[in-house]
């Protein structure tokens, strides 16, 4: 049993799974205040690397200033999204809601292939050291400021929720849409607004993925593999999308260790999230923290 | 009043008989019959590129029917279709190199061996529903794909398998002009027993578990019977199209059967029209022809001048990608009830044609 490269590897799981858990988040947020299933969250994140990428390099904007202009960019993107394509759709049956989402991230993934190619771009060097050690262990230095921002941005939604006077007001309309329309919130400002903030902190995750691994198509695979996520965590559950954002990080990771070290399937790293998905519908139908539906005539 | 060749202005349907017909009117009855005969002379008249798109037409048809039934009449989701389509393709394949059935056997027995094999995921189903279900067949589709990739024994893995042209009593059917009658046929026969089953009780179980599954239950219907049996009836349909694909193509490779078909499926029959028969039928001709027009456009865009720009002509096959996200959502927010809809009111419009009020 190699202990270092199974240490190495929860610790990248932990550090992934914090990540799930942000688009997550952003996932649960639309869903619990505008009840919509965001297919095309993979494609905020494709969308927000490739904007922040092409500032970088075409612009030549430092980057901060080019990471900053992209989720401006993003937010408005959120939002102009949600008021020309998803409003009308209030109201209709799921199956339509799912399938809007689902041409617009075909619409997007197939544009950003048109506009940049298929082939992977990595960002200008940002930090001078690659990575460091902590405890004997490699940690990149872009993991590390994942970590930190996926801590802020976890920090920043709980203040935002808790104690300022829009997050009552998505937590409101959330609660109740009437309700909370006849208490004189703005039920279509909440709407726009839960997009853009979906928006821009997906493409906070994009451009840090972006910067690991390069921007590619496979950053769509993203808004998939959240799915085993949330769905773990419950569908309308904040807390239960991190926990099992964490948790499928960690899975995906050890599944890979097992396998390269005992089973040799293959593909494990992919694949094993949805089996632990379709086992977690068959015994617990509402994931660990959702809401459980109940129905009267 | 069936004897009309019109229908009056408002529905005067006042027997069993006549609420239960398959063609509403005698004029439709002659015209369905007219246009299959016309369709069997198709081979003498267009060329053979013209029949390829009609195969293609009637075993992605064959697929979506299967679909509609699920989505459309049963409402149900599934996200995995594409996966079954292929897990038909292979088995059929599969059971024909293995076991050296003959070809016309496999591939009913392809449909019933994906059916299984859809009903083993579409168990999920029996608890839960919406999102969840969409996510299960999600899941399901990914499973599946893994699993074409992985299984030698069953798909040859990443080099795919071979498939025999389909040979009845001596007869091959191995060019586009023979197998587009098996096509056809197949195409009639499933959507005749797709009617058949709409009209039965099963049929209506189906529409009565879409429209309120809890006044169904009360009623008397099955629920998780139903709603098993309908994942069972898709991936059935399913099968038989993949193998039907299989046979045409000669060989079949892992890689075709993604989520991105699978959604193709679905905008098939969104674009038609969900819980319509014919509108299945028209949101796979658009579906199909809809690539072509594009390429025919940009072909002749390209003769032009201004018209002829590089990152236009190179990247067609994303503009075709694009388009197909474009009209599920065009579709989706300017007429959700499809093509079928559409249909209706054209023909609406000009039964009263001067005096429309």
């Amino acid at each position: 049993m190699n202990f270092e490269l199974l240490i190495q590897l929860i610790v990248n799981g932990l550090i992934v799974g914090l990540l799930y858990g942000v688009i997550g988040m952003c996932f649960v947020l639309v869903y619990k205040s505008t009840q919509i299933v965001n297919f095309a969250q993979g494609e905020f994140l494709l969308v927000g690397a490739w904007v922040c990428w092409a500032s970088l390099i075409y612009l030549e904007l430092p980057f901060f200033l080019g990471f900053i202009l992209s989720l401006c960019f993003m937010a408005a993107f959120g939002v102009l999204l949600q008021m020309i394509v998803l409003r009308p759709m209030i109201g209709e049956p799921i199956i339509s809601v799912i399938m809007v989402t689902i041409g617009l991230s075909i619409f997007f993934q197939a544009l950003m292939k048109w506009i940049f190619g298929v082939s992977p771009q990595s960002y200008p060097q940002v930090f001078d050291t690659q990575s460091i050690n902590i405890f004997g262990l490699n940690i990149e230095m872009a993991y590390l400021m994942s970590t930190i921002i996926a801590l802020i941005i976890m920090v920043a939604f709980y203040l935002f929720f808790k104690h300022s006077k829009h997050g009552l007001a998505m937590r409101a309309t959330a609660f109740d849409q009437q309700v909370a329309q006849s208490l004189g919130i703005s039920v279509k400002q909440v709407f726009a607004m839960s997009w853009g903030i979906a928006a821009t902190v997906s493409a906070t995750a994009g451009v840090v993925i972006g910067m690991v691994n390069g921007v590619s198509d496979s950053l769509s695979i993203m808004g998939i593999k959240v799915f085993p996520a949330v769905i773990l965590g419950g569908l309308d559950s904040i807390v239960g999308a991190i926990v099992g954002g964490i948790t499928i990080g960690v899975l995906e990771n050890l599944a890979e260790f097992f396998d390269s070290q005992y089973l040799h399937i293959g593909n494990m790293y992919d694949i094993a999230p949805f089996y632990v998905l379709l086992i977690i519908l068959w015994f617990k139908p509402y994931g660990l923290f959702g809401t459980k539906d109940i129905e009267r005539i | 009043m069936s004897s009309l060749t019109m229908r009056p202005c408002g529905d005067f349907r006042t027997s069993y008989k006549q609420d239960n017909t398959i063609f509403e009117t005698k004029t439709i009855r002659y015209a369905a019959i007219l246009s299959i005969i016309a369709l069997c002379f198709a081979p003498l008249l267009v060329d053979s590129y013209f029949i390829t798109l009609l195969i293609q037409i009637s075993y992605l048809g064959i697929a979506a029917l299967g679909l509609n039934i699920l989505v459309g009449y049963t409402g149900q989701i599934s996200l995995g279709h594409g996966a079954f389509f292929g897990f038909g393709a292979f088995a059929s394949a599969w059971l024909n190199t293995s076991f050296s059935i003959p070809v016309f056997l496999c591939i009913p027995l392809a449909g019933f061996l994906t059916m299984g094999v859809g009903m083993m995921f579409g168990a999920p189903a029996a608890r839960i529903k919406g999102l969840y279900l969409a996510i299960a067949t999600l899941a399901s589709q990914f499973i599946i794909e893994d699993f074409f990739a992985r299984a030698e024994w069953f798909s040859g893995g990443s080099a795919g398998s071979m498939a025999e042209p389909l040979n009845l009593f001596g007869f091959v059917f191995d060019t586009d002009q023979s197998f587009y009658y098996v096509a056809l046929f197949s195409l009639v026969f499933m959507f005749i027993w797709g009617c058949n089953l709409m009209r039965s009780r099963d049929g209506r179980a189906f529409v009565a578990v879409r429209d309120h599954y809890l006044s169904a239950e009360i009623m008397g219907v099955k629920l998780n019977k139903y709603r098993l049996l309908s994942f069972g009836v898709s991936s059935f349909y399913a099968g038989i199209g993949g193998a039907l694909y299989a046979h045409y193509l000669g060989y079949v490779s892992a890689e075709g059967f993604t989520i991105f078909m699978s959604v193709q499926f679905l905008a098939m029959i969104i674009i038609g029209g969900l819980g319509s028969i014919k509108g299945t039928l028209m949101g796979v001709i658009f579906m199909v022809f809809l690539p072509e027009a594009l390429e025919g456009g940009v072909g002749l865009m390209k003769m032009t001048d201004w018209g002829n720009i590089p990152m236009v002509v190179d990247g067609l096959a994303y503009i075709k990608e694009m388009a197909i996200g474009l009209v599920i959502i065009g579709f989706l927010i300017f007429e959700p009830e499809g093509l079928a809809h559409r249909w209706t009111q054209i023909k609406n419009y000009w039964k009263f044609y001067p005096f429309a009020y």
